[in-house]
């Protein structure tokens, strides 16, 4: 297991680390079926042609489920995933490098829970943000720890 | 001259109107799917003995698990618009409590909100949706709000 992330592990400006991700249309196909979204826009290539895209897209909701992942990747079973927003800006086409990426924009005590906000999206081969978004996640703190133990 | 707005009288008779409610009886199964589709190999979602050992003292659902089709994400409203193509916009989630196996999370929807704006495909409708996700025990879960577009 993973070290904990805490609290003062983080500063503005920390970076999550990225994760790396190409979708298949294997894996639109599964996306499908768990999520329930059944629109031919992702999965069907002439309907998406006829529509003017290049190739099918990725669904804007499994790019959601992603950062998703990134993020309780990074704040491990400790840390409390309490909002997640992102809007699907530009589209990505399965086959193509979706990394998704963030960085820690403020921090700050309330209430005696640890917050820390964060900016986040997905990015592109060309670089682009395809889905930016933001977060806010409640972290452990060692301070804290230390004064209930 | 001023153009007609796309946002009819019939539209806004439908803003903070609740929708007709999703039921989603939450399984390991269904939470396993989900997490092979994400390629999500978090042990929380799927490894009851690891699970166990956590603070959560058993598995729980990814945060994939509330922002779908199947969960209720901005269904169930009547949704109307004079365009034929449609696109999700974004999502914003909130979680406010675990979701597991054996939850039962009924979800209800309602329109909030519209915005009509010039987009690169030509003039584009923003229907917001909001939505509220309960547990069997009627405690909110989650809240999220969604953006929905057509053109």
């Amino acid at each position: 297991m993973a070290k904990q992330l805490c609290y003062e592990d983080v500063e503005v400006g920390t970076e999550i680390p990225p994760l790396v991700k190409r979708p298949t249309t294997r894996q639109l196909v599964q996306w499908a079926g768990a999520s329930g979204d059944y629109y031919e826009l992702h999965y069907d290539k002439d309907f998406a042609q006829a529509q003017g895209f290049p190739n099918v897209l990725v669904h804007g909701k499994l790019k959601f489920g992603l950062l998703g992942q990134m993020l309780t990747d990074w704040i491990g079973e400790g840390g409390i995933l309490r909002k997640l927003s992102c809007s699907y800006r530009a589209t990505d086409f399965p086959g193509e490098d979706l990394v998704c990426k963030g960085r820690v924009a403020n921090k700050y005590v309330k209430d005696g829970e640890h917050i820390v906000e964060c900016e986040i999206w997905t990015e592109n081969p060309s670089g682009e943000k395809t889905t930016p978004g933001n977060t806010t996640v409640i972290l452990p703190s060692r301070a804290q720890d230390k004064k209930e133990a | 001259m001023q153009q007609a707005s796309i946002i009819t009288d019939e539209m806004k008779e439908q803003l903070g109107v609740e929708g007709t409610p999703t039921i989603l009886e939450v399984e390991k199964g269904h939470i396993r799917m989900m997490a092979e589709a994400l390629d999500d190999p978090n042990p929380l979602w799927q490894d009851e003995e690891y699970a166990k050992k956590t603070r959560y003292g058993g598995i729980i659902a990814p945060p994939a698990l509330l922002c779908n089709a199947r969960a209720g994400t901005g269904r169930g409203v009547q949704m109307k618009s004079p365009f034929l193509r449609a696109l999700a916009g974004g999502d914003e989630l909130e979680y406010y409590l675990p979701v597991r196996p054996g939850d039962v999370i009924t979800s209800v929807s309602k329109i909030t909100e519209y915005n009509e704006r010039e987009g690169r495909r030509g003039k584009m409708l923003f229907t917001i949706i909001e939505t509220t996700y309960k547990n069997q025990r009627g405690e909110v879960v989650a809240t999220s709000r969604s953006a929905s577009i057509s053109y």
